[in-house]
Parts: C-alpha cells; sequence; structure tokens
C-alpha cells in the first residue's frame, strides 16, 4: 500500500529498465504556499493504462497536480508513488505538455531537434514528427511566431518525441480550431492505443466524453469524484462536478 | 595651440588621408579592446550562468559582489594590474608591465565583472521561464547551460558590445599599465590624453572623431541585434 516509503531511494532504476507504464497511488497530498491552500488532502490511485481526464473549476489545482505527478514540485505533505518510485525518479519516463507552452527562441524543426538530441533520440524523426502534428510548412520559422494552436500543437509533438510511457496534457486544445483539435484527440488517442499512460486536464466536457476512460473532479483541494467515464457523464455523484457540468452545459 | 578651426581642419584632414601614426594607433586600440572582450565574455559567461542557475548558501553575497564589481574605477583597476606586473611584483618575471598583454590584461578585469552581471541577470530571467520545460526533459546542467546561452544569443551580444564599448573608452587602467608608448602601447584614449595636455590638439581631435563613431557603430550594432531579435521573436 506504501510502496514509496518501503522503496529505498537508492533502488533507482536504470533508464534502460523500462517494465512498462506504472501504476499512480496518490495519498493524502498537501499543497501549500504560504497561507493559501490548494490542494488539501487529496487521494485517488489510477491503473497502469487508459486516459485519465482530470476536471474541475479554474483554480482546482489541476496544473499543480500535473506538476506533483510529474515530479517538477514536491508536495507539503503526502505521498506520490509510480508503482513505488517517487515522481521524480520517473520523470524522465514522462512528458507534460504544459498549459502554455515553453518553446525555445529557435525554430520550430529546432526545438523538435533539440529533444531528440538531448534525450539521446533518432534525430531523423524530426520530419515524421512534424508531419504527425501538421507543421511541416513552419518548420523552418522561429517557434514563437507560432499561433497559439500551432504553438500547442509543436509542445504535443516535442512531448512525443521523447516516447514517453505517461503522457501529460494540461488543456491542450484550449486554443484549438475544431479540426486541430480532432487531429490532437486522434494523436493522443493513438499514443494511448499503443499504451500510453494518459493524464489530460480539460474543461471541454465534450472532449472529456470522448476521451475519457475516467474521470478524477477537483474541488476544494480533494478529490471531489473519481468515476469511470459513462457513470460520471450519465450522472455525477459530487454536487460539485454536477453544478459544474450543468453551468457549462446550459450556459 | 591651434585654435578649435584650426584643429578641426587639421583633424580632419588626418582621418581623411588615413595618416600611419593615427591608424596604427586605432588598430592596436581595437585589437587589445576587442581581445579584453573575448577573454571577458569567456570567463564571464559561465560564471554568469553558473549564478543564474545555481542555489547555493551565500549567492546573495556573491551577486552584491558582482553588481559591486562592474562599477570597478578604472584607475584602480590599473592600479592593482601595474602593482602585480612591475618588476617588484609577483608576476613581475613575466616582463609583461608596458606591453598591450598587460593593457588587455586590465581591460578584461574591468569588463569580465560586467560580462558577467549582466549576463546573469538576462540567463535568470530566461531560466525562470524555462525552468519547468528543462526539469520536464531531465536536462543535465550542462546541457541547461548550453541551451540558456544559445537562447539568450541576441541579449548576449549586446552584453558583449557593452563591454566592448566600455573597454575601448578607458583610459585610467591602459594609461598606467601601458604607458602611452609611441608604437607599442599607445592606444586611442591615452592618446588623447597625452596629445591634448602637449597642446596637440589635431591629432587628439582626430582620435576623439574616430573613437566617437566606434562608439556610434557600437550602439548601431546594439540597436540592429535588437531589432533583429524582436523581428525573430527571440527577444
Ligand atoms: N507560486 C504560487 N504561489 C501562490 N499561489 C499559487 C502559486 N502557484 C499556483 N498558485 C495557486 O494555486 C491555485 C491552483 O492553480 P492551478 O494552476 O493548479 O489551477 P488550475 O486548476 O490549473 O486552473 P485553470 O483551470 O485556470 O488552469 C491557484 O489559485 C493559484 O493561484
Ligand atoms: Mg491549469
Amino acid at each position: 500500500m506504501s510502496d514509496a516509503v518501503a522503496m529505498p531511494h537508492s533502488l533507482t532504476a536504470p533508464s534502460e529498465d523500462r517494465a512498462g507504464p506504472l501504476s499512480l497511488d496518490v495519498r493524502d497530498i498537501v499543497l501549500r504556499f504560504g497561507e493559501t491552500t490548494v490542494l488539501d488532502g487529496l487521494s485517488f490511485a489510477l491503473g497502469a493504462s487508459g486516459c485519465t481526464m482530470v476536471m474541475g473549476a479554474n483554480g482546482s489545482g489541476k496544473s499543480m497536480l500535473l506538476k506533483l505527478l510529474h515530479g517538477l514540485m514536491e508536495p507539503s505533505a503526502g505521498h506520490i508513488s509510480w508503482g513505488g518510485y517517487a515522481p521524480q525518479e520517473v520523470t524522465a519516463r514522462q512528458a507534460l505538455v504544459f498549459q502554455k507552452p515553453v518553446l525555445l527562441r529557435r525554430t520550430v524543426a529546432a526545438n523538435i531537434d533539440f529533444v531528440l538530441k538531448t534525450r539521446g533520440k533518432d534525430r531523423a524523426r524530426v520530419t515524421a514528427l512534424l508531419d504527425h502534428v501538421g507543421l511541416t510548412q513552419k518548420a523552418d520559422q522561429p517557434a514563437r511566431l507560432l499561433s497559439g494552436g500551432e504553438a500547442q500543437r509543436l509542445a504535443l509533438a516535442r512531448a512525443l518525441a521523447t516516447d514517453p510511457e505517461v503522457l501529460f496534457l494540461d488543456e491542450p486544445t484550449a486554443s484549438l480550431d475544431p479540426a486541430s483539435v480532432l487531429a490532437i484527440e486522434r494523436s493522443v488517442s493513438d499514443a494511448r492505443d499503443r499504451g500510453v499512460r494518459i493524464i489530460f486536464v480539460t474543461h471541454d466536457v465534450g472532449q472529456a466524453r470522448r476521451m475519457a476512460d475516467d474521470v478524477v473532479f477537483l474541488h476544494r483541494g480533494r478529490v471531489a469524484e473519481h468515476s469511470p467515464s459513462t457513470e460520471f457523464f450519465a450522472g455525477p455523484r459530487s454536487s460539485a462536478a454536477r453544478d459544474y457540468l450543468n453551468g457549462r452545459i446550459v450556459v | 595651440m591651434q585654435s578649435i578651426s584650426e584643429a578641426f581642419g587639421l583633424a580632419l584632414a588626418l582621418v581623411l588621408s588615413g595618416d600611419a601614426d593615427l591608424i596604427e594607433i586605432v588598430l592596436l586600440s581595437l585589437r587589445v579592446s576587442l581581445t579584453a572582450t573575448v577573454v571577458a565574455c569567456l570567463i564571464g559567461l559561465p560564471i554568469g550562468a553558473l549564478v543564474a542557475i545555481a542555489r547555493f548558501r551565500g549567492r546573495n553575497a556573491v551577486l552584491i559582489v558582482m553588481n559591486a564589481l562592474m562599477g570597478l574605477p578604472p584607475v584602480v583597476v590599473g592600479l592593482l594590474v601595474y602593482l602585480y606586473l612591475s618588476r617588484s611584483g609577483p608576476l613581475g618575471f613575466l616582463g609583461l608591465l608596458y606591453t598591450p598583454t598587460a593593457m588587455i590584461i586590465a581591460q578584461t578585469i574591468l569588463i569580465a565583472p560586467i560580462v558577467a552581471a549582466l549576463s546573469r541577470q538576462v540567463l535568470e530571467d530566461l531560466h525562470a521561464e524555462y525552468a519547468d520545460q528543462f526539469r520536464s526533459l531531465c536536462l543535465t546542467r550542462v546541457q541547461t547551460i548550453q541551451a540558456l546561452l544559445w537562447d539568450a544569443r541576441y541579449s548576449l551580444l549586446t552584453v558583449g558590445l557593452a563591454g566592448f564599448g566600455r573597454a575601448v573608452a578607458e583610459v585610467g587602467a591602459v594609461i598606467i599599465v601601458g604607458g602611452n608608448i609611441d608604437h607599442l602601447t599607445r592606444v586611442m584614449t591615452t592618446a588623447i590624453a597625452l596629445e591634448t595636455s602637449k597642446g596637440d590638439l589635431a591629432l587628439a581631435l582626430a582620435l576623439g572623431i574616430i573613437l566617437l563613431v566606434i562608439a556610434l557603430c557600437v550602439n548601431g550594432a546594439v540597436q540592429s541585434v535588437r531589432m533583429t531579435a524582436v523581428k525573430q521573436a527571440y527577444v
């Protein structure tokens, strides 16, 4: 149950030892910034495969949760365990597409090449990755002149370039046109079908319905509800999720 | 002593005729200050980058010292380098006093802190933006520094130009360690100081005009680097 505690940190697996995706166990995590408590005793567990949608109102802590799970931050209290590993031990096996894409001050192609090079991957894959997200035409443009949606697609291509076992997506389609939304969803679904564990933050209820195997709903720093997608959208158990969905659907 | 208009006329004639002495002085100035700038960048950029991304105890003290060193008075640097290089000094055996090398050393000491402090600021701002992404990619410290230096290339170029501008215009340090020896260590600023005190205003003015043009060019270069960077969204 508390594998994370029992597992000494010295037992870090060599990076080549990729036993496949790991299940996730999150226990009572608390995240505080000074006086503000963002996450307040949040717990849930996820299996090793599938696509989990994380939903919740603005400021409910979704982005912070992804950073904690990915090992970019430490919780103020509580435990996160990826099959016995601490998040920092498996960061290299995961990729995160940030809510605001952070693009290098280089060309579009160079942004992908940088990742392939630093991670020791085959650099010839740049072309295929650009093609995959429909940015072939923009290959030689400065990445920071891309439109919001193009930037998101580049960020996704860069994340896929690392061949992650777990792919975190933080509202990756928030500024995309409908065709691009479907293209991104298709490539995320492809990754999921190849066995990549997807953890996806969205406010788009339609998208959540299309993509989710299960839904984790955050409210007041806790998990208000964690249900299989069909149950969640048929009728959420928690009043918070019900209000959220009604607000979205009615307006 | 010539009248001002006379001096201006003679100065322009010197510049336009490409006077040999004048050219020698200008070329030595450029050689000394460019070399000092390159060496100062080789020293200052890695230090700036390291301090920008490292978190350690006493970091604030280091920042204060770095910023204070930016304002080193040239004469004091000249004096210290003189003490080390003079015959009785610890490095006197090298016989470097009153050579261009001594001037390069003095100017390097003068501007390396400028390069380090300014690049630290530039790289720290950039790192604040990239830190999460780089941690997600599990970059090593060396990979991080390399990527930061490359992505800040336009800003760092203007930092280098600022260092060069300060080096080429300074007189206090090079006059002490160089000695303004004709055909050997006479650079623009020391020649201006000397010729003015001798009353040969024409040569002084001619050099002054060239120095001003160089300053203008440096500023123009900074401006065009900035504009390129903005156009490419690389700022
Ligand atoms: N460094 C910080 N200091 C103080 N508060 C912070 C800090 N970082 C985040 N927060 C707060 O944490 C809360 C959760 O932020 P987070 O970005 O996780 O929200 P979110 O659920 O992703 O919202 P959105 O749907 O708008 O993206 C916010 O109220 C935010 O103000
Ligand atoms: Mg968010």
